[in-house]
């Protein structure tokens, strides 16, 4: 996949992309392509892609999406959540919506959850004023892609004081198709002054084929407001995912994000997030598991821009085999964010010779009295506790899957859906189960 | 049940264990005791096999199995345990599912059936009272947070449900008070039996008050110096170790 090759698919679905009769959708399409055809894909000459190159993308060749395909045999997509719990579900395949699979239960009033294309025709103006508002950096390729060819998505509204109690959980499916596909769903939130809403995004597969999802998703909390975000990207070990996040958040609002990979030939994670209140908050935390050839990819920033703001960052990792990690977490103290907290924690086990990890920590302080910190540590298993462990009659697999799901085990477990960690839990024992050892 | 002939071992190349005879019967309790530094706590790690304690001369045998070339785990469960003198702290393994792996383990090892998680709960319950430990102390993470006093009485929980035939006690007294060094030697003397043996190392005569071995042996410089009887223990006590050392030195 070239950058022309994206271009290619452009031309080719222009006509078929949602909301080509809405002027302002259609300008900002294409001004979002013409911004990636002049960037291109990014490559590891860019300072923010130094660590994580997209040959094994370029190499790859996927097809645009075109018309859903008609018949998928499917009765339910898996969820992350107990089957008896009531709760909101969007379930797209190959990255179109299907109404079939969803559960559209009824939701408060002043609360809107629906797709991209429904609110197209629905309410234009209010996602005009919306769509793209977040993300406006430039150096963005793979924004600017999604931008440009964004098919669908979900869209979740929260009026002033609306708390969804119920979560929310948007599922993707993927290499469903006939043959390999690239899809760019679109997804955005807006919580107005003090509502609260769980999400939990869901990304796996069902088919054979290859794909690639590039996800763009843009967050704004007003006032208040307390979005908890997770993600769990359990994608096929032969599709790629990059996703970009922007998120604002205004004064007193908290923004709780924890992702979780553990799928994907090649991922990325990018998220950026504006504390742009005082008292805004956010948590960004993540946990991965990869082994053979995988790639993850977590870059985050973090921009504090008035007093009184805090973060906290946690990104653990499980390296096996020759997979490689890489994090990047920058965090900006501008020069009128005084009193900021910001701490960030990079925490990595490797558990094979060649498996490698690159941590970029870095915090950009121009304020003078703020307490911040970061670190980054990589390492092998305690072999103090393993020994422990084996003396006690444990053998050596049980006792290091013991010692890897304990080292995830804590950022899981703080998680506040704990109705979530479960699933998660069993994910982590999952990757565990499946480990083969390497003669 | 254990017999250790001309046992030489070295860490980092360095040799501490210089050549060790000793030979434990079921029902005997045996004291080694010595000064620092003298190869103690290497014994016990040879035993348990530690990786980088490295076996260069002599053999060790087990119930008459060579017990150097089994892995840790098969020596646990052929019914070999180390109490800790530092027991390990894992965060994020919570102590009840620990002890629960541990035992199954050991109980498929044995050829015995696992026990489910009911019938964990009432021996576990069962083995807490006994040792005056609080369920708290069973449901956070593996040592983690726990005094001294309670780390050692986790070694002896688990000690008294895995039901070794040999115990090491490795300075089981260090970091004791006297409340505490009383509990967990009752909960030993309480797993005394025809059937099995221990091993006790100690720097001072004070645990032996309440552990009471039939015999006595004085490690120094990587070789037993002497061995007697439980009397030995209490000279030791007035005269200390320096004749040993001086003399395995001269």
């Amino acid at each position: 996949m070239t950058t022309e090759t994206f271009t290619d698919h452009y031309s080719a679905l222009r006509d078929a992309l949602p909301g080509q009769d809405l002027p302002w959708l259609s300008r900002l399409r294409a001004g979002a392509l013409e911004q990636f055809a002049a960037a291109g894909l990014p490559t590891p000459r860019q300072e923010s892609w130094k660590y994580t190159s997209l040959r094994p993308l370029e190499k790859a060749g996927f097809g645009a999406t075109g018309a859903p395909r008609a018949c998928i045999s499917i009765d339910r997509a898996p969820s992350l959540l107990p089957s008896a719990s009531d709760h909101h579900r969007l379930v797209f395949v190959d990255g179109h919506y299907r109404a079939d699979l969803s559960t559209r239960a009824p939701l408060p009033e002043g609360a809107v959850l629906t797709t991209l294309r429904e609110m197209l025709g629905k309410d234009p103006a209010w996602l005009e004023e919306h769509l793209g508002a977040l993300a406006q950096d430039d150096s963005q390729a793979l924004m600017a892609l999604n931008t440009a060819m964004m098919m669908n998505g979900f869209v979740l509204r929260l009026a002033k004081g609306v708390t969804l109690h119920d979560p929310i959980e948007i599922v993707h499916l993927g290499g469903a198709g006939d043959g390999p596909l690239a899809y760019h769903p679109r997804n955005l939130v807006v919580l107005e002054s003090g509502s609260q809403a769980t999400l939990i995004e869901h990304y796996t597969h069902m088919g054979e084929q290859p794909y690639y999802t590039n996800i763009g998703t843009e967050v704004s909390l007003a006032e208040g407001a307390v979005l908890h975000h997770y993600k769990l990207q359990a994608e096929a070990l032969n599709a790629f995912h990059t996703a970009t996040v922007h998120a604002e958040v205004a004064a007193g609002a908290l923004y709780d994000a924890f992702g979780m990979t553990t799928g994907a030939r090649l991922s990325r994670n990018e998220i950026a997030v504006r504390l742009a209140g005082e008292e805004a908050n956010c948590h960004l935390n993540g946990a991965y598991l990869v082994r053979g050839e995988q790639h993850v990819d977590n870059t985050t920033k973090i921009d504090h821009l008035v007093p009184n703001t805090a973060c906290s960052e946690v990104f653990k990792g499980v390296i096996d085999d020759r997979a490689r990690a890489v994090f990047q977490g920058k965090i900006t103290v501008h020069r009128d964010a005084q009193h900021t907290n910001g701490h960030q924690l990079s925490k990595v086990l490797l558990l094979s010779d060649k498996a490698e990890i690159d941590a970029k920590p870095e915090l950009e302080i121009y304020a003078d009295d703020v307490a911040c910190s970061h670190g980054a540590t990589a390492g092998d298993l305690d072999h103090d506790a393993l020994f422990y462990l084996r003396a006690r009659g444990i053998p050596e697999e049980a006792a290091r899957a013991m010692l890897i799901e304990a080292f995830l085990a804590e950022s899981v477990q703080n998680i506040a859906a704990q109705g979530l960690c479960p699933a998660l839990m069993s994910s982590i024992g999952h990757w565990l189960a499946g480990r083969p050892r390497e003669a | 049940m254990l017999e250790i002939k001309n046992l030489h071992a070295t860490v980092d190349g360095k040799e501490i264990l210089k050549g060790i005879d000793l030979t434990i019967n079921a029902g005997e309790i045996h004291a080694i005791m010595g000064p620092n530094g003298s190869g103690k706590s290497t014994l016990s790690y040879v035993l348990t096999g530690r990786e980088g304690y490295e076996v260069t001369e002599g053999e060790v045998l087990f119930k008459g199995k060579n017990l150097l070339e089994m892995e840790p785990d098969e020596r646990a469960g052929e019914g070999v345990f180390l109490a800790f003198q530092y027991p390990v702290e894992i965060p994020g393994v919570p102590n009840t599912t620990f002890l629960k792996e541990a035992l199954n383990s050991v109980r498929r090892y044995r050829g015995e059936g696992e026990l489910d998680a009911m019938q964990f709960v009432k021996l576990v319950r069962e083995k807490t009272k006994m040792l005056h430990m609080s369920d708290e102390m069973l449901k956070r993470a593996v040592n983690v947070g726990f005094s001294g006093g309670e780390k050692k009485r986790n070694e002896a929980l688990q000690m008294a449900l895995l039901e070794p035939a040999l115990a090491i006690l490795d300075e089981t007294d260090s970091g004791l008070d006297i409340d505490a060094l009383k509990t967990v030697a009752d909960s030993v003397n309480l797993l005394r039996g025809p059937d099995n043996a221990m091993l006790v190392i100690t720097h001072y005569q004070r645990l032996l008050e309440y552990i009471v071995p039939d015999h006595v042996h004085v490690l120094a410089q990587g070789k037993i110096q002497v061995s007697g009887g439980k009397e030995l223990a209490l000279e030791l006590e007035k005269s200390g170790y320096a004749e040993f050392t001086a003399n395995a030195a001269a």
